[in-house]
């Protein structure tokens, strides 16, 4: 018995070995090896991409018009903000192609260590602040006024907010005054630290389609505000040095002007990446656009940075190197 | 009490040979600063609870001396906890012992350094345990061929004199089992055959059979006689079943909390107990298959008439007692042609049934 | 009944008594809520948000020295350039051979067919062919989901995280196993790396050995390495004495010991630490992606940057698959090391390894050669529908089930969390610091009173005493909630082989399921609260303490159950009377593991809204300026699990003696 299994087991190994080689003969087509084609001129072009979609909008079509424009070699590295800084001086990050103020790591890598420099605007504006679920903003509308805070601050009680109204605060990499503001402004809320991007969308959108009352930080440009349109409460107004002292700060975030920075060698080498990213220049509605691709079309960032690019030749023209 | 007042081993040990192994002073107390507790008067006096208290030591072997004739079977015997296993671990320096001297074929063991003792451990001591200690992952073949490959001996070297010694201990056709497809006894056999395969001049035994079922027990001594026989070697036998003992030792050693209570020869310890502990110890021991007719005889009374049957002063009393039965008068007990003494119907029926009288 | 009564009848019936420990603890716990309401919120030692102590400062500086002197450093130049260079190759060697286009060529030098034959055929060789059969399916799976490059990427750094942990883990392992003096010095060390949050080192380690496979792997094996250490060890100090001193008597050479009865009897054992490092590599994959390590972990928080939970959840699938099948196919591997080959002759067997040999090689050769054999075939649905399916489950669970779970979060918050914390938080830092002191005394023993006194003074030392405290209220919480888990559905797998079929492998799931994949999903059932983070950690931590259990309640002999059947035991009899209290043992062990992999998910819990230690580690990850704080919260949350492991151990000791006493 045992034998005539083995036999058969055999038998199977033999013929399968012999089609296996069979199939070798007949086909399918082979892998030919690739020259690697020398980028002329550009080169590796290192770009970090921070963990948002706005960024990656960014960087893909940078990244897109860099191969296929430039012809150069682009490698993408997903890094948090920090960690990206810190790759400048190491040499292995050319360029942080959206940078939200950070005017700390300014300090500690452009003026101290002398291995970023600032690639100037992006174009776009960074706004931070209070938002509501629209829902609460029509059936409340004064509550974007800041001065009625008070008024609905039960609305937002939560198990976590100890009896006064919840200010849900987000993603730990953003700069937030939020404990000052609260307490300066004599407002009658608790900041809980939702920890991470993701929960505060969360709650942002169950909120809306449950019609649940919640405050919280957020920021624009954000993919998510094509999904819901949350409304801004507004703050004392933002002025110049009103933020100075983080303890006594009473006053709006200000408007961000979203820049570019890039490591020092890679600017000194003033390449054809180099270039393209210094003149790489586009508006809130552009970054919209592609985030959305990315974000809730299922896009790939690749895919997006394509469409958009092909339907925006002029824009793409201004960004490329003057040679 | 040490064992070297003069006994005479029941085997055909002659005492005038050189001990194989002779052991003085031995000491060994567990325990913080150990050390001091030997050298100690104060401190060596105490009682085993008392050192406890005092200075937080237990000893285990206290002041042990005794000597090993070569070829002979000897036994230490005790209850548990009584220090006789780490006794011989002490001999192989298994357990390293705390002072005195184990002088082995003319040299003192303590002494020797590290690859000293391993050469020892390899070529002249091998040990039976009592929980076999068998490699589970090992065939017979291997296990028994473990201590050869352990001193380096090539492979065709030990399978052949694996197969030897397995045919020797009656396990010929196991050769290539695992050990946990044995049973104990079997088990056990594998480890007599490890101890013998090196053909050391030394086997120590450490309550060998406890673990096993009373009749494979019985088998496993008797495999342990017969093999004595055989080969001849110098054993050292650890029991804590006074009928092993007796079945097996030439001579015997009685420990209690760490000290000896008593050493010599089976009927010895029977017929002559040191102490309340050894009778204890012995009483429920059928005399008559121990002692000798030397322990009962008498001396012989003018009344006595002196042509009865003649024997030995070493011989049971179990085996002499049909002939003195059968004899109408005292029989003579008689040694080198001098007569030691008598014995008759009521000695020997006093012993066979378990009068107390002739202790 | 006993304890309820103390105050009445029985002080009555024994007027004399002594002060007992349990009464002794009572009275420690009144004293504690006395002074409680009256000094409460006296001395909280609360530290806001933005404010950092010297110590913070300081911790920023030397970070700061660290990366300014990177390029001036010796030991930078000659130490962990050459370290970093050589695990960038190892790994960029793996990669080419089944991940990543290399060595000119478009595409791996082994393409999916050959990785699927090659692994089944080795899976077979060291185990059997139905775990070839299943690695075979698993491996296809990835394929399927459309996860074919990721899974591979994924693989060859956990292959090489894997490989590198063992290389020294085993060894170290030994050391530890044999030099009691080593295992000492070894065991804080081991500690430290497994609790402490990977987000702390992540920053620096990629300063230190650059961004690259080189960080990734060097992040991932500080975690993976501990179990290797530990279980190495355990399994060389848990041999047999018999055999070993057998091995003694016959003259053997220390080397000799270990190689030919150490080694070989405690071969399951390691073989087991190997499994698990393989499980803590995996933990790490979307960790590790934090710092540009490729693979499925990248996917993932992709993934969850666009919440996308489905895309995150086929990912995450393919994660527990690949950790099911390296699982099953190491503990097949360990059974039959231990029980050798079995039945076939070994004549057919040696024809049968060369044929399937043959079969594999002609598989690589043409995954070599072709593309069809290269590229995994496009056109895998399998991926969408899972997907879909897990976003149809996620918005059906977060519309039909949230008003139910929002009340369970509400119940246990304001019933048991709230209260807790209050009373661990609002007390001054002295009186706490007091009670955990005496309590560890207590319940313990001096020792881990000497213990638990430095822990608390450090955790006064970091600046984060009432963050611990909130953090150790919800781990206390969470630890109640994984034991409680852990007895009920652990008695039920240790009492029936059918619910263990069919639960363990959703415990697999739980635990190698990287928490990113369910951070939105949770927070759709509990909102961004303390609660989400204690229901992350139980995720996490409760398989581990149903398993121990489980195993616990299988191992007790069946003759104890027999007579307690024979005895008339009704089941309820059974479980509490004979099952729960012989499996103590395990019942302490799975406490203990528990509470540690509640701390381990302390920093996920400041993802969903924790705050407190969690997130000032987030924070200290995400904020250069925070870095100092953050590494203090990591180091607080490595000293909070140390002063829990060190007092329930005692505690543990101490029952364990009085149960014997009792028994004597």
């Amino acid at each position: 018995m045992r034998s005539v299994v083995n036999k058969r087991v055999l038998a199977g190994v033999s013929l399968s070995t012999v089609a296996a080689l069979t199939l070798t003969a007949c086909g399918g087509s082979k892998i030919e090896s690739t020259d690697v084609a020398e980028a002329d001129g550009c080169g590796t072009f290192n770009i970090a991409i921070n963990p948002w979609v706005g960024y990656e909008a960014n960087a893909a079509v940078l990244a897109h018009v860099a191969e296929t424009e430039l012809g150069c070699k682009v490698v993408k590295k997903d890094l948090k903000e920090e960690i990206a800084w810190q790759g400048f001086g190491t040499g292995q990050v050319d360029a942080i192609v959206e940078n939200w103020g950070h005017d700390d790591l300014k300090q500690k890598y452009i003026e101290d260590q002398k291995t970023a420099v600032s690639a100037g605007s992006t174009g776009v504006e960074g706004i931070i602040g209070w938002y509501v679920p629209p829902w609460m903003a029509e059936e409340y509308p004064d509550i974007t006024d800041w001065n009625n805070l008070n008024e609905y601050a039960h609305l937002f009680e939560t198990t976590e907010s100890g009896g006064k109204g919840q200010l849900l605060d987000g993603d730990p990499s953003f700069v937030t005054n939020d404990e000052a503001l609260v307490k300066n402004l004599e407002l009658d809320y608790q900041v809980v630290y939702a920890g991470s991007e993701p929960a505060l969308i969360q709650a942002f959108r169950q909120a809306e389609e449950k019609k649940e009352p919640v405050l919280g930080y957020f920021y624009d440009p954000q993919w998510f505000l094509s999904e819901v349109e949350l409304v801004k409460v507004n703050l004392p107004e933002y002025q110049e040095g009103c933020d100075a002292d983080p303890e006594q700060v009473a006053c709006d975030y200000p408007v961000y002007d979203l820049d570019k920075i890039v490591s020092k060698s890679f600017a000194d080498a003033n390449g054809p990446a180099y270039q393209l990213v210094d003149n790489f220049n586009w508006t809130n509605a552009d970054q919209n656009l592609v985030a959305r691709y990315i974000a809730q079309d299922n896009m790939s960032p690749e895919e997006a940075a394509e469409k958009w690019v092909e339907a925006n030749q002029d824009k793409v023209e201004a960004w490329l190197p003057q040679s | 009490m040490s064992a070297d007042t003069a006994v005479e081993p029941r085997g055909q040990v002659n005492e005038a040979q050189t001990p194989v192994i002779s052991v003085r002073n031995l000491w060994k107390v567990f325990g913080p600063n150990a050390e001091r507790v030997p050298g100690s008067a104060e401190l060596a006096g105490l009682s085993r609870r008392e050192l406890r208290e005092r200075a937080r030591c237990t000893a285990a072997v206290r002041e042990v001396s005794f000597d090993v004739a070569p070829g002979e079977v000897f036994v230490v015997m005790g209850l548990s906890g009584s220090g006789k296993s780490t006794l011989v671990r002490c001999l192989t320096r298994l357990i390293e012992p705390t002072a005195g001297e184990v002088v082995f074929e003319g040299e003192d063991i303590l002494r020797a350094d590290k690859r000293r003792l391993r050469e020892l451990r390899r070529r002249k001591f091998s040990m039976v345990f009592q929980h076999f200690g068998l490699l589970p992952y090992r065939t017979v073949v291997d296990n028994v061929g473990y201590g050869l490959e352990i001193r380096g001996a090539g492979r065709a070297e030990r399978i052949r004199r694996a197969n030897e010694v397995i045919d020797l201990v009656g396990l010929d056709g196991y050769e290539n089992a695992y050990p946990d497809q044995l049973s104990g006894g079997m088990q056990q056999r594998v480890g007599l055959a490890r101890a013998l395969a090196g053909d050391p001049d030394v086997l120590f035994f450490d309550e060998p059979f406890s673990a096993l079922d009373p009749l494979i027990r019985r088998d496993m001594q008797n495999e342990v006689i017969r093999l004595h026989r055989q080969v001849g070697k110098t054993m050292v036998f650890i029991t804590h079943d006074l009928s092993e003992a007796l079945k097996l030792g030439d001579r015997i050693l009685l420990m209690r909390d760490g000290n000896v209570v008593q050493a010599g020869t089976g009927d010895e310890l029977v017929g002559a107990p040191a102490d309340d502990y050894v009778r204890d110890f012995v009483q429920d021991v059928p005399r008559a298959d121990v002692l000798t007719l030397r322990w009962i005889m008498r001396p012989s009374r003018d009344s006595d008439q002196l042509d009865g049957p003649e024997l030995g002063p070493g011989m049971i009393v179990r085996d002499a007692v049909r002939t003195v039965l059968a004899a109408d008068r005292p029989v003579r007990v008689v040694e080198n042609g001098e007569l030691l003494g008598v014995v008759g119907h009521e000695e020997v029926l006093d012993i066979v049934a378990g009068n107390q009288a002739g202790a | 009944m006993a304890t309820t009564t103390m105050t009445g009848a029985s002080t009555r019936t024994t007027p004399r008594r002594r002060i007992t420990k349990p009464l002794a603890v009572v009275g420690v716990l009144a004293l504690w809520f006395v002074a409680w309401t009256l000094l409460r919120g006296q001395d909280m030692l609360e530290l806001p948000r933005a404010t950092l102590t010297e110590l913070h400062h300081w911790l920023n500086d030397v970070n700061d020295s660290v990366g300014a002197s990177r390029n001036s450093n010796p030991l930078f130049l000659y130490f962990f350039n050459e370290i970093r260079a050589v695990m960038d190759a190892l790994v960029t060697f793996v990669q080419g051979l089944i991940a990543q286009p290399a060595y000119g060529r478009p595409v791996p030098v082994l393409g999916w067919l050959g990785v699927v034959a090659l692994v089944s055929y080795v899976s077979w060789v060291f185990a059997n062919w139905r775990v070839a059969l299943l690695a075979a399916g698993g491996f296809i799976l990835f394929g399927l989901q459309g996860l074919w490059q990721e899974s591979m990427d994924t693989l060859a750094l956990t292959l090489v995280a894997v490989f590198v942990s063992l290389l020294f883990g085993i060894p170290l392992g030994i050391l530890a196993g044999v030099s009691d003096r080593f295992h000492r010095l070894i065991t804080p060390v081991l500690d430290l790396m497994q609790t402490m949050p990977t987000f702390v080192y992540l920053a620096p380690l990629t300063l230190v050995f650059l961004i690259g496979p080189a960080s990734a792997t060097i992040a991932t094996l500080i975690y993976a390495m501990p179990p290797a250490i530990r279980i190495t060890a355990h399994g060389i100090r848990s041999v047999p004495a018999p055999p070993v001193e057998a091995t003694d008597s016959f003259g053997a050479t220390r080397r000799q010991r270990l190689t030919k009865a150490l080694l070989p009897l405690s071969k399951r054992t390691i073989v087991l630490g190997v499994n698990q490092t393989i499980m803590a590599a995996l933990a790490m994959v979307t960790v590790a992606a934090l710092i540009d390590a490729p693979g499925l972990g990248k996917t993932v928080i992709k993934a969850l940057q666009t919440t996308d939970v489905g895309t995150a959840f086929n990912a995450g699938v393919a994660i527990v698959v690949m950790a099911i099948v390296l699982d099953r196919v190491t503990t097949a591997a360990s059974v039959r090391a231990e029980q050798g080959g079995g039945e076939v002759d070994p004549r057919i067997r040696r024809l049968l390894l060369a044929g399937f040999g043959l079969v594999a090689a002609v598989c690589s050769y043409l995954s070599y050669t072709y593309l069809w054999a290269s590229e995994f075939p496009e056109g895998g649905q399998l991926g969408e529908y899972l997907s879909q399916g897990a976003t149809t489950v996620t918005t059906w669970a977060q519309h039909h089930l949230a008003d139910l779970t929002s009340a369970v979060k509400d119940g246990v918050t304001i019933a048991l969390l709230n209260p807790l914390e209050a009373l661990l938080a609002e007390s001054p830092w002295w009186l706490m610091g007091a009670v955990i002191v005496l309590l560890a005394a207590l319940v313990g023993n001096l020792r881990a009173a000497a213990v638990a006194a430095v822990c608390v003074g450090l955790l006064v030392g970091s600046g984060l005493w009432n963050a611990s405290m909130v953090t150790l209220a919800m781990t206390l919480v969470a630890t109640l909630l994984v034991v409680t888990l852990g007895v009920v559905v652990g008695v039920w797998m240790g009492r029936s082989n059918r619910a263990d079929r069919v639960i363990r492998p959703v415990l697999d799931a739980g635990q190698t399921m990287p928490a990113f994949v369910y951070l939105i999903p949770v927070v759709a059932l509990f909102s961004v609260s303390r609660f989400s983070a204690i229901v992350a950690g139980v995720v996490y931590a409760a398989p581990v303490a149903i398993k121990i259990v489980a195993d616990g309640v299988r191992a007790i002999p069946e003759s104890t159950v027999e007579a307690a059947t024979a005895a008339g035991s009704n089941t309820w009899q059974t479980i509490t009377k004979v099952q729960l209290p012989m499996a103590r043992q395990s019942l302490l062990l799975a406490t203990n593991q528990g509470l540690i992999y509640v701390l381990s998910m302390v920093v996920i819990g400041g993802l969903v809204g924790a705050g407190a230690l969690g997130y000032e580690v987030v924070a200290g990850f995400s904020q250069g300026q925070l870095y100092g704080k953050g590494l203090a919260a990591g180091a607080a949350i490595v000293v909070l699990g140390i002063m829990l492991d060190r007092i329930a151990r005692a505690a543990g000791q101490r029952s364990d003696r009085a149960s014997t006493a009792a028994q004597s």
